[in-house]
């Protein structure tokens, strides 16, 4: 196991190296520069002070000094400051981090434990009415754009319930109750799709293992249906699940960029939205290089878990 | 004494070879979900091209005597916030997304197959390099890509479906790899080598027809996929640009800003990128079970 996880953390650098060079580079196709674009559209800030403030960010610097001077910001957790606020955008991270975090888990609770037993459900009553319900939810979550979920679901809570969630964002450790009515119908929104996807593959995994071998053999020695389900098909078919989830991150991250936006949470997805907006090139590069790291260190940690729980894979 | 037979086949055993429209069609017939997606799609494209004669008004026309009226048999639909009919703008809208959705697609395709051809039939170093190109560029989420690409380039309807090409290529190069690696191993590949032939001739006349299947399969879902990011650049205001008819544009403009006054506006838009999605995420999935059973686990 050491070997394997020594030989996946090693693939994971040169990846991210190149990804960093990616946004980097994106960053610096600008037409002009960042700066000119930014500036230029306003129209009134004179030629000194353009060249003083690209001294200022170093963008009068080489290329290749900037990006390393960017990687090594970024490594030393302190990747400059925002054009646009002035704020250190480590300081704006802090912030937000934590908001994207809360409603990435969430999200993630709630899917999981909504897809998985309507999987099992859908696969143990197959073609069923049961069944049909449950896989035009999986459909229906994989073509529902979540910004049109989370404007219904504002809407109608609105219009129904006469509530929405409360404006303003509150901590969990300031008001638990506020806080989680914040953030339920978001994680609910995003959620729904990880769900969706969870559910498809939870469903023909556990199709396929209820006809292995070994499941015949629990049947015959007449065990009751739920143990045969729960205890020996459920624990082998949750193994492919757990990639499916894990190739769902990238979509739930990206997720957080829309649902933020629509419930006003102050999160890494709004303050990155907000950037681009703005055209806060340093904030944008910072946030989409934390992001991509994020998920091949996720993505890393779903392929570690998937070789803990099959151990053919990391004796390959 | 062992008998050698005199003359050994050089051919490999003919298989049942269905034509894939037959292919399509048996599944269609077996899976009538397929053919609802397919019914979904033609009225989706119809729409599309004949949006000027089914458009009952001009979707740029106001008329602010009669904004935000609900749904009544004049305006199906209703109207928005400045007296134009959501129906004729979302029947317009049909044109952003599928044109969007097609021209995305095809760049990315295009470009995936090209990369994915090159890597498969070279390997080696070229392969290496590309690879984790590919790898790098997957490593950020395609909406985060696309988003921070029309950051760049400023945001239009031409850029976001440029981001969007973008965000493609990489899956559809591994795809096209996987598929020419395996096609390599096929020995009518070997004998062509053997022969003399150019590579460019073994790559288009060996090699390309083995790819093609997975390849529109793999199109057909991105075209869902395409029109979904389009509608959530437009929503995030760095797609379309007013007053052009987009259904992403027209749920952030007017949807959210009068939900709770007039839902329609927010209803119809999403309902039309919903079906519009499912449409081609449905028949997607024909395809892969008509086409390329192989890829059915990994979607």
């Amino acid at each position: 196991m050491h070997k394997y996880v020594i030989r996946r953390l090693l693939l994971a650098i040169p990846v991210l190296l190149l990804s960093s060079l990616i946004v980097f580079g994106l960053m610096r196709v600008m037409p002009g520069d960042a700066l000119i674009a930014l500036m230029g559209e306003s129209g009134n800030v004179g030629q000194k002070e353009l060249a003083k403030l690209r001294k200022d960010l170093g963008l009068d610097r080489p290329y290749h000094e900037q990006y390393l001077l960017w990687l090594w910001q970024m490594v030393s957790f302190s990747p400059g400051d925002s054009i646009f606020t002035n704020e250190p955008i480590s300081v704006s991270l802090k912030k937000a981090i934590p908001v994207t975090l809360e409603l990435a888990a969430l999200a993630i609770v709630l899917g999981i434990t909504i897809a998985v037993p309507i999987g099992v459900l859908s696969a143990t009553r197959q073609d069923t009415t049961a069944d049909y319900a449950g896989r035009v939810v999986a459909v229906s979550g994989l073509s529902i754009p979540d910004f049109w979920l989370a404007t219904l679901v504002i809407t109608f809570s609105a219009i129904w319930v006469h509530w929405i969630p409360p404006i303003g964002y509150v901590s969990f450790w300031d008001s638990p109750w506020r806080n989680l009515q914040q953030f339920l119908l978001p994680a609910a929104v995003l959620g729904y799709r990880l769900a969706a996807a969870t559910m498809r593959m939870t469903r023909s995994t556990v199709l396929e293992t209820l006809r292995e071998d070994y499941v015949r053999t629990a049947w015959a020695k007449g065990l009751a249906g739920r143990i045969v389900v729960y205890k020996h098909a459920l624990k082998n078919a949750l193994i492919p699940v757990v990639t499916i989830i894990g190739g769902q991150l990238g979509t739930l991250l990206a997720g957080t960029f829309v649902v933020e936006q629509i419930f006003a949470l102050p999160g890494m997805g709004r303050l990155t939205v907000e950037a681009i907006l703005y055209r806060d090139y340093p904030v944008v590069q910072t946030n989409v290089m934390l992001v991509a790291a994020t998920l091949v260190t996720l993505n890393l940690i779903v392929d570690l878990t998937y070789a803990w729980l099959d151990p053919r894979i990391r004796y390959q | 004494m062992a008998t050698v037979p005199l003359r050994v086949p050089l051919e490999e055993p003919a298989g049942t070879t269905i034509n894939r429209a037959h292919a399509l069609w048996l599944t269609m017939k077996r899976k009538p979900l397929g053919a609802v997606s397919a019914a979904l799609l033609v009225v989706l494209v119809l729409t599309a091209i004949f949006a000027d004669v089914l458009a009952p008004y001009d979707p740029l026309a106001t008329q602010p005597e009669i904004r935000l009226s609900a749904p009544t048999r004049a305006h199906p639909f209703g109207t928005d916030d400045i007296g134009r009919d959501v129906l004729s703008r979302i029947i317009y809208g049909s044109r952003i997304s599928l044109w969007v959705g097609l021209l995305a697609v095809g760049i990315g395709t295009a470009a995936g197959m090209v990369i994915g051809l090159l890597c498969g039939y070279c390997e080696g170093r070229l392969d290496l390099i590309v690879q984790r190109v590919m790898d790098a560029i997957q490593a950020i989420p395609g909406l985060v890509l696309a988003l921070a690409i029309v950051s760049v380039l400023k945001p239009s309807t031409t850029n976001a479906m440029l981001a969007i090409a973008i965000v493609i290529i990489p899956g559809n190069s591994r795809i096209v790899r996987g598929a020419v690696l395996s096609a390599k191993q096929n020995r009518y590949v070997e004998a062509a080598q053997a022969l003399g032939c150019r590579h460019p001739r073994i790559i288009a006349t060996h090699i390309l027809p083995n790819v093609t299947a997975p390849i529109l399969v793999i199109a057909s879902i991105w075209l869902g996929n395409a029109i979904l990011i389009e509608a959530t650049l437009s929503f995030l205001g760095v797609g379309t640009q007013p007053p052009t008819p987009s259904w992403g544009l027209m749920l952030s403009s007017t949807g959210r800003a009068f939900m709770e006054q007039a839902p329609w506006l927010a209803i119809f838009p999403g309902l039309a990128i919903s079906l519009a999605v499912l449409g081609f995420n449905l028949f997607g999935d024909t395809l892969r079970d008509a086409w390329d059973p192989k890829l059915r686990r990994q979607g």
